[in-house]
């Protein structure tokens, strides 16, 4: 229940920072934190417009995307403390229910019938695909190192060895990272802020959303953003106090989004034939890192 | 035991004279009375099932010495799982043909024989799963293999039809070739045709009989052996039969493929031989490979039945992959990676036979009234069958394994149990098994771009090419199947535990020393736990959708054109096409793949005709291992067709020398 509440805290603010940083890196003053949330609730109450072709699907996938990504959210322990979902392989679940929520994004993308949000769900369901092996593979090099296998055993018993846990959550950490930007479709494989269709990915498939529906995408985002941080907040965390460990909870979300608006400001997108290499790669680098956790282990000895 | 006996043989005579009569059944009945043929036996053949599923096994042994030896017939838990998957399949598959061919009513004779063919089909599929006599079992085997067969032409004035039938027929003999050399094998080591006999193997010949029994199995479930292309038959098979056909084909008949594998893990003493380890590892890397293969190849089919036949060599992978990771368990002596991995299997095969057959009952509605499959001239027919659509929607969630629906729970199960493995096993098993994980989850995401593409493309977005006037309807007889099987996915989805607990009796059977205990706690207890999530998720959906609809019931809501960046026009032809959305995936696989491209481009700037692109994907071990020594083979054998000339001169010369030729042999001595 804690992590919930702090994953949504995060999500509030999230947005904000992006924008922030992203602002000062260009010197200019830039809007509030706050600001993205307003945008958000002045959507929620605004009325809608819908494609003549779409079906009812499109109007409710975004609900069903938002579900899965909050029923995501409650596997992810805080420190010691168990989620509101917690079983033996949850994270196996964690990762099925967010793509339970992108199977929905992607079929209503096609159900406007527009060339445009089809090439959108396309690259989406291409990305994702190659990205979705990382997951599994850096989940098995924890299951393997601490030969649990649940979200909140794994976390836990991480801090219980020595203080090598921390260079492998470094290690870790940075692949993470990479897979929070290609699994909500930032820089350097997607730019949320191209006003170019033809390069788009994420927001070319929502280009026939209004109103509440559109709001409600746009915080799931946030949302999700909150939930992969606090996966990298629990590689850290554990055996703290509560206060420290709310801290770095609400630092790490922090400090991402300041990653995410630094990367924005610093780099551009790849090409699009690029994305597919850079999206696997990160499953070598997943496979290596399970090399070297059997290394670690002492299992070749 | 003899009184059974008797009261059985009666009934299966009983039960094909019945077929007969469908003959003489006035065509408007026909179908009825035919499913009132398949109800009974049905419910015949399901009360020792269920009675062995709850630990009350059957055996009759039928002393019959002339011909045959002894006839066992046995009914245990596993026999009884695989007899209630097939009653079931064969129930909505039966109620689902008597609307589907409501469409030939014409064709009087060749109802008859569907019908007969139908409850032949059911008979010799439920006896393969029952007899363990080895002679009978092939002879089960060709009725099942034969009367399928005759059940795929039931077009047969279609040449595609009736080419698909002849090398599904061919290929099936190749199965029962190996089949009756593993079962004469087993007869000649220990003179006796019972199946159990093989207890009594010498530890010299387990190996080879099991590997050619196991290799016949695979064959009818449809395997990719690694370079052995078994699986060829499928994808030509199921888009060439009626679609009832192909679901029950795809749902339950293959699966007898799989029944036959594990019975003969259950059978043969493998432990004895030291190889079970290793006869794991084989089928957890061939069942991966069949896995990854089956779906790369079904994202880039155009035929909507096609596609899900490549989809089911992938569901056959997974399954498999369960069964690779039981032996592995049995061999390592480790009962929790056993149960997971059968269980897996086990429930898989149920989930398949499920899903699959209704999304080919939602093709057979779309073939029915668009009078085509190709993905390319179909869209938007969520408008005009929306509760076909639903339902086909329902499925694909199901069978990419996501949540709260039946596939992610066989998934889970396996996940559970490659994860488990990996936290044990050796240096180089831990590796091997973090890449079938790796693998399972690329094969998640493969599916979930075959299964948007097949339902986006299918029954979203607009029309993409002008379909016939047409009977649109949907009537209850085309979709009270497909609301079965989608009652018991998403049953099975929210309350895992409730039918996980029926597999306690058959995993008794696999697993040594058992432990009912060890069962209920290691997978039912955290099954209640993932019930909780199945159910949440559902839950907040539903409760989402009632937010929305409270914020925006009183909001505007407008309809307009799509977006189109300033131009509307020729938005049918503008969209994204089955080849389009996975041109990128065709691509990245292109290596893997063998797909022919037609591009017929005009070189001026305004041209008159259309320029056209098509591809035409083929299967490359297809036509690399069979179709290039076929035709090698043809060429060679040409030269001998001087041979063959139709004169019966000749042909009576090649007489006399053949026997000139014996009697100079004998004289010899030589023979």
């Amino acid at each position: 229940m804690h992590g919930l509440i702090l994953i949504l805290i995060v999500s509030l603010f999230f947005g904000g920072i992006v924008v922030k940083t992203k602002s000062i890196c260009a010197g200019r003053k830039g809007p509030g934190i706050f600001q993205p949330l307003k945008d958000i609730w002045r959507l929620i109450r605004k009325g809608a417009v819908f494609s003549e072709t779409a079906t009812i699907l499109t109007r409710i996938a975004p609900s069903i995307y938002f579900a899965s990504v909050l029923l995501a959210v409650g596997c992810i322990p805080f420190g010691n403390v168990r989620g509101l979902l917690s079983f033996q392989g949850d994270f196996v679940f964690f990762a099925y229910a967010l793509a339970l929520g992108k199977f929905f994004m992607i079929i209503a993308a096609l159900d406007t019938g527009s060339s445009f949000e089809g090439m959108g769900a396309s690259r989406e369901a291409h990305f994702s695909m190659l990205a979705e092996p990382a997951f599994f593979g850096v989940i098995g090099s924890l299951a393997l190192y601490t030969g649990r296998t649940s979200f909140l055993d794994i976390f836990t018993y991480l801090h219980f060895g020595n203080y090598l846990s921390y260079a492998l959550g470094s290690v870790m950490l940075i692949i993470l990272v990479i897979l929070t930007l290609i699994e909500n479709s930032r820089m350097p494989v997607d730019d949320p802020n191209t006003h170019l269709e033809l390069t788009m990915i994420h927001e070319v498939m929502v280009l026939d959303y209004s109103g509440f529906d559109l709001g409600l995408i746009q915080y799931t985002t946030n949302l999700k953003f909150a939930m992969y941080a606090a996966l990298m907040a629990n590689l850290f965390t554990g055996t703290l106090r509560a206060l420290p460990d709310i801290l770095i909870f609400l630092g790490t979300g922090f400090l991402l989004a300041v990653i995410v608006g630094g990367v924005e400001s610093f780099t551009a997108r790849l090409r699009m034939g690029r994305i597919p290499q850079f999206a696997f790669s990160l499953t070598s680098y997943a496979l290596l890192l399970f090399l070297l956790v059997l290394f670690i282990t002492g299992r070749f000895s | 035991m003899d009184e059974i006996a008797l009261k059985l043989l009666p009934l299966v005579v009983a039960m094909l004279l019945g077929s007969v009569l469908i003959a003489l059944v006035e065509t408007k009945l026909k179908s009825l009375f035919a499913y009132v043929v398949l109800v009974i036996i049905v419910i015949g053949s399901s009360v020792p099932a269920i009675r062995a599923l709850a630990g009350h096994p059957l055996e009759v042994i039928i002393k019959n010495p002339q011909v045959f030896g002894d006839i066992p017939i046995r009914i245990d838990a596993l026999s009884g799982w695989f007899i209630l998957i097939i009653n079931l399949t064969m129930l909505t598959g039966g109620f689902y043909g008597i609307g589907y061919l409501k469409a030939y009513r014409k064709e009087n004779t060749n109802l008859s024989l569907h019908w007969i063919l139908m409850v032949i089909f059911h008979l010799s599929m439920l006896s393969v799963c029952v007899i363990q006599n080895g002679l009978l079992f092939l002879i089960a085997w060709e009725i099942m293999s034969l009367s399928s067969m005759l059940l795929v032409i039931f077009e047969h004035y279609k040449p595609e039809t009736l080419r698909a039938g002849l090398n599904y027929l061919v290929q099936m003999h190749l199965s029962v070739v190996l089949l009756t050399l593993g079962v004469a094998g087993l007869y000649l080591q220990t003179q006796s045709f019972d199946f159990s006999s093989a207890m009594q193997l010498d530890n010299a010949a387990i190996l080879p009989l099991f590997i050619l029994l196991f290799l016949g199995f695979a064959f009818k479930a449809g395997f990719m052996l690694g370079f052995i292309p078994l699986h060829t038959w499928l994808p030509h098979a199921h888009p060439a039969a009626p679609s009832h056909v192909s679901g029950i084909m795809s749902g339950v008949m293959i699966k007898i493929g799989i029944f036959g594998i594990l019975r003969m893990i259950l059978l043969f003493p493998l432990s004895k031989t030291g190889y079970l380890e290793i006869i794991g590892w084989i089928i957890l890397g061939v069942s991966l490979a069949s896995g990854l293969y089956g779906v790369m190849l079904a994202i880039i089919q155009h035929n909507l039945k096609k596609l899900l036949a490549y989809h089911s060599i992938e569901n056959i992978g997974i399954i498999g992959m369960g069964i690779g990771l039981g032996c592995i368990g049995l061999g390592i002596d480790n009962p929790y990676l056993s149960a997971a991995g059968f269980a897996s299997a086990l429930l898989h095969t149920l989930n398949h036979s499920l899903f699959k057959s209704s999304l080919f009952y939602a093709a057979g509605n779309v073939y029915r009234a668009a009078h085509t499959l190709n993905l390319e001239s179909l869209g938007g027919l969520f408008r005009k069958m929306p509760h076909t659509a639903l339902l086909f929607l329902l499925s694909a969630l199901a069978i990419c394994g996501l949540p709260p629906f039946n596939g992610f729970i066989s998934e889970f199960i396996l996940y559970g149990g490659l994860y488990q493995g990996s936290l044990h096993a050796r240096p180089v098993g831990a590796l091997l098994l973090i890449l079938t994980i790796l693998g399972l989850a690329l094969i998640g995401g493969l599916a979930m771009l075959c299964f948007t593409k097949a339902f986006g493309i299918v029954f979203l977005g607009k029309g993409r090419k002008p379909l016939p006037e047409s009977d649109w309807q949907e009537g209850p007889g085309n979709l009270i199947p497909l609301y079965v099987n989608s009652g018991l996915i998403l049953a099975i989805g929210l309350f895992p535990a409730t039918f996980v607990k029926f597999l306690s009796a058959p995993l008794a059977l696999f697993i040594p020393n058992f432990n009912l205990s060890f069962f209920n706690f290691e997978l039912l207890d955290n099954l209640q736990q993932v019930s909780r999530a199945t159910v949440g998720l559902l839950a907040v959906s539903l409760i989402m959708l009632g937010i929305r609809y409270i914020v925006t019931h009183r909001t505007v809501q407008e309809v307009a054109p799509t977006w189109g960046c300033g131009y509307n026009g020729g938005a049918e032809r503008m969209q994204y096409t089955a080849t389009s959305f996975v041109r990128m995936y065709r691509k990245l696989a292109a290596p893997v793949l063998l797909v022919h491209r037609k591009n017929v481009e005009f070189p001026e700037i305004f041209p008159h005709e259309k320029r056209t692109y098509e591809t035409h994907p083929e299967d490359a071990l297809e036509a690399n291992l069979i179709d290039i020594p076929i035709d090698l083979m043809q060429r060679f054998l040409s030269f001998f067709r001087f041979i063959q000339n139709g004169k019966i001169q000749n042909y009576l010369l090649y007489g006399l020398v053949f026997l000139f030729l014996i009697g100079l042999l004998s004289w010899s001595k030589l023979i």
